[in-house]
């Protein structure tokens, strides 16, 4: 069924991760895509390696779940990986016909191949032990400073957390309507692309219709219980950093600053 | 007593289509006067106005002419909009139309939380709210996951966080299950009862307006009848005219009548109804 | 008069191997004649949207059969549309299901999916939108320029347009006010009468089923509960009651006169029926 899309993969629990401020985590995770992309040999990226295991153990997440977040990237980093291995100049390990493995083929297939598995799997542990709604709070305090730059940082959170907040309830319309062109012999099976994407009209009209007439009625009923933009607003529950918040963010400054140093000498 | 809403010569005309074309007028010269603490149900078939007279109490339509008065206020007037709004809280018809976030209780702080209330005060209104309508354990749930009754429970409690004095239902129970009908009318009665909080409830369903202090029927554009159910429900003829329909009860005490036996026509419950019917078969 | 449609041991589980596994509809069996006029009642969650898209295919039992003109329509998986066709489902609130750019065009899809075309196609829009009661000039409007109820006579003619040889209606009357519920129902009751057709209402409302129908089928937690004409299931008013469902006001208040030793017949459930048979006792001498 279409309604077991979970987007972003958030999994409730009580983890020190989960309990981490959702601002110390964005933090942590470009700090971490920082000291990733500065990893340049096996010391570097030996420490990525280790710091992730090390952030995944404290998450208890399942092996299972984590590799199963690298899905919908496998054939990009499959592409990558041959690419590098095949097409990099330099001295020739092995040859085959026009297909070369150079000795810098293969160190620069696996390092962009770590790269991507490492980026994929940190992000993927920043939505899994943050509920979408802490993401959206933490985000927009972190650019409320963009307010004086004239950024619209609490719209812009606003909309985002109503997309979240509707996008179950879309995809059970979307059924709905599936079922009930269905109903009048709708094919969303068969023919070639073209046919299939004229076919995906009669969900499309009324989804659009129907999503117009929610957003209408929704910003309605906002103003009925006094929304008014941003200012002047409070929130039920405020961010606060607590200590583990300082010091989480004090060795993910240290790890990085530690990576980035040693790849600077080439490590 | 002391007046919550009082309309003036309400008129109110839907904006023409198209350049140059005329509009549609859905109330022409309503005056109207709720109570402070009644229950007054608006009845009347789709397209009598109804809904737009529930609109412009608290300043979602403005009129076209004449004037509404929420405790005195002017919904006219732009300065006292939010102090309107909170006073007069609306719960509409679509359950996941009026839902704005992911999670109950960040819905139901919702309107604290516009009105700059201090968190810990949003926290106390939330528990509050929830425990008005019986959702409390439904706290940290995904509102998307609950039935249509405990959504339109939500929708309410979002409402009373504000700490109104009034609550309109505009068809609030039209797309819901009877079981959903009966929670939330249940729930708007006990507020009404215990809190006080004056309720406006525009529906088409006859038998919700059984319980309600008073019934204003609405007709084309106008107020064409407004009293007392026991009042109201015994003029079938003008009813069944206006495309409306009576309870059971009412229809079969009136139609005995018509064949000439004495029975009131304004025993509406089911009890008081057989009570009377009994009495009068037996007298014979 | 034959079976059109003959369901058996019918059962539908979601969520296999999950934590969240449950039978929707368990062990289901009930035949439809044809030309009948069935109601289907239940309590929210009583299985009653999942048993009616069974029948035309929409879902696939996980156990037992649903046989349509005698034969098991999964029998040609790939053939499936086929059933569609003959047995024509409206959903709730069905206007939020149209699309195309003008009424005519929407009515036309299930027509047009059907393989017709010319005047063939004309012919069975033209129809269906008489039947609804939609005006000819109607027709090239844009659906979205409407009523919503008459966008509701929209979506069921784009039904009707496929001349079914059932039709399916889940809470037809949903949404609308009581003029509103009356003339939908004429529509229905009229392609009933006039088209021979089978038609099976689900609905919530007891009053809108005892109105209209021959027999009602009473769900309750996935089974069967009753199967009867309404004067059968109505008299069993008590049941009902403890089953999460209302019975008309009319049968409550015969129920509440019973208890006071008016004898009226028990499977009595409109205001006329019980009115004449109250004026009869009073004729025949009040019994006490």
């Amino acid at each position: 069924m279409l309604k077991d899309i979970t987007l972003g993969q958030y999994f409730p629990g009580d983890t020190p991760a989960h309990r981490l401020d959702p601002r110390t985590k964005i933090l942590l995770v470009i700090l971490y895509i920082a000291a990733l992309f500065s990893a340049k040999g096996p010391a570097t990226y030996g420490a990525m390696i280790l710091t992730l295991f090390v952030c995944v153990r404290i998450s208890r997440v399942k092996a299972r779940a984590l590799f199963r977040g690298l899905r919908p990237v496998v054939v990009i980093i499959l592409f990558t990986g041959i690419l590098n291995l095949f097409f990099t100049p330099g001295a020739y390990l092995f040859q085959w016909g026009p297909l070369h493995i150079s000795d810098a083929g293969i160190r620069l297939a696996v390092s962009m191949v770590l790269r991507i598995m490492l980026l994929i799997m940190g992000t993927f542990l920043l939505t899994y032990t943050t509920s979408p709604i802490r993401l959206t709070d933490g985000l927009e305090r972190l650019l409320n400073p963009l307010k004086k730059l004239r950024v619209p940082v609490h719209e812009l959170a606003m909309m985002m957390s109503i997309a979240l907040r509707f996008i179950p309830t879309l995809i059970e319309e979307t059924d709905k309507i599936m079922s009930a062109q269905k109903a009048r012999g709708a094919d969303f099976e068969s023919g070639n692309l073209f046919r299939r994407a004229k076919a995906m009209l009669p969900i499309l009209v009324p989804l659009f219709i129907s999503a117009f007439r929610r957003a209408d009625e929704l910003a309605v009923a906002m103003e009925c219980r006094c929304y008014h933009g941003g200012e002047g607003r409070t929130k039920l529950h405020v961010l606060r950093f607590a200590a583990r918040d300082y010091w989480t963010l004090a060795f993910g400054c240290a790890i990085t600053a530690a990576v980035m140093t040693l790849a600077h000498f080439g490590y | 007593m002391a007046v919550m809403i009082e309309t003036k010569n309400l008129e109110y005309t839907y904006p023409a289509a198209e350049e140059g074309g005329t509009g549609t007028p859905a109330l022409r010269g309503v005056n109207l006067s709720v109570e402070k603490g009644s229950f007054v149900a608006v009845l009347g078939h789709n397209g009598s106005g109804k809904s737009t007279l529930a609109k412009t109490f608290n300043a979602v339509l403005l009129p076209t002419g004449g004037q509404v008065l929420v405790e005195g206020m002017d919904t006219r007037d732009e300065e006292k909009l939010l102090a309107i709004r909170q006073r007069v809280g609306m719960v509409f018809q679509n359950p996941d139309n009026q839902i704005v976030a992911n999670v109950v209780e960040e819905d139901v702080a919702f309107a604290p939380e516009n009105l700059g209330v201090p968190p810990e005060e949003i926290r106390r209104r939330v528990d509050g709210a929830l425990a008005d309508v019986g959702m409390s354990e439904f706290v940290r749930h995904a509102p998307h996951l609950l039935s249509g009754g405990q959504k339109q429970r939500i929708a309410i409690a979002g409402v009373i966080a504000m700490e109104p004095a009034c609550i309109v239902l505009d068809e609030a129970t039209a797309m819901l299950d009877p079981a959903g009908r009966q929670e939330v009318l249940a729930t708007v009665h006990r507020l009404n009862r215990e809190k006080g909080i004056t309720v406006v409830l525009i529906t088409h369903h006859m038998d919700e307006a059984e319980d309600a202090d008073r019934i204003v029927v609405m007709d084309d554009g106008k107020v064409a009848m407004d009293g007392a159910p026991g009042e109201v429900f015994t003029r079938v003829e003008e009813l069944r005219s206006m495309g409306l329909t009576v309870p059971d009860t009412v229809a079969l005490l009136y139609a005995l009548r018509q064949e000439g036996v004495d029975v009131p026509l304004d025993a509406m419950s089911v009890e008081a109804c057989a009570a009377a019917v009994a009495a009068a078969v037996r007298a014979e | 008069m034959k079976d059109i449609l003959q369901i058996e041991n019918l059962t539908h589980t979601y969520g296999i191997g999950t934590p969240f596994q449950r039978d929707a509809v368990k062990d289901i069996s009930f035949t439809v004649r044809e030309g009948e006029f069935l109601g289907i009642i239940g309590h929210t969650g009583s299985g009653k949207s999942t048993l009616i898209q069974h029948l035309n295919g929409l879902l696939k039992p996980t156990a037992g059969r649903v046989l349509l003109g005698g034969r098991d329509i999964w029998e040609e998986p790939k053939k499936i549309r086929q059933v569609r066709f003959r047995v024509g489902l409206v959903f709730q609130y069905p206007e939020y299901q149209l699309f195309e750019e003008t009424v005519y065009k929407d009515i036309a899809f299930g027509p047009i999916n059907m393989g017709r075309t010319g005047e063939e196609l004309d012919r069975c829009v033209r129809e269906a939108a008489k039947l609804v009661g939609l005006k000819s000039a109607t027709l090239d409007k844009s659906p979205f320029e409407l009523s919503g109820g008459q966008k509701r006579r929209v979506a069921l003619a784009g039904v009707l347009a496929m001349e079914p040889e059932v039709l399916i209606l889940d809470e037809p009357t949903a949404g609308l006010d009581p003029a509103g519920r009356e003339n939908f129902l004429a529509n229905i009751r009229d392609f009933h009468r006039n088209r021979g057709g089978t038609v099976i209402l689900v609905s919530h409302s007891m009053d809108e089923i005892a109105q209209n129908v021959d027999r009602i089928l009473v769900l309750k937690s996935a089974r069967i509960l009753m199967d009867g004409p309404p004067r059968e299931v109505f008299a069993r008013a008590d049941e009902l009651l403890s089953a999460g469902l209302n019975v008309p006001q009319i049968t409550r208040v015969a129920m509440a006169l019973r208890e006071r030793r008016v004898p009226i017949d028990p499977a009595v459930y409109t205001v006329e029926e019980l009115q004449r048979e109250l004026l009869a006792l009073r004729k025949g001498g009040a019994a006490c």
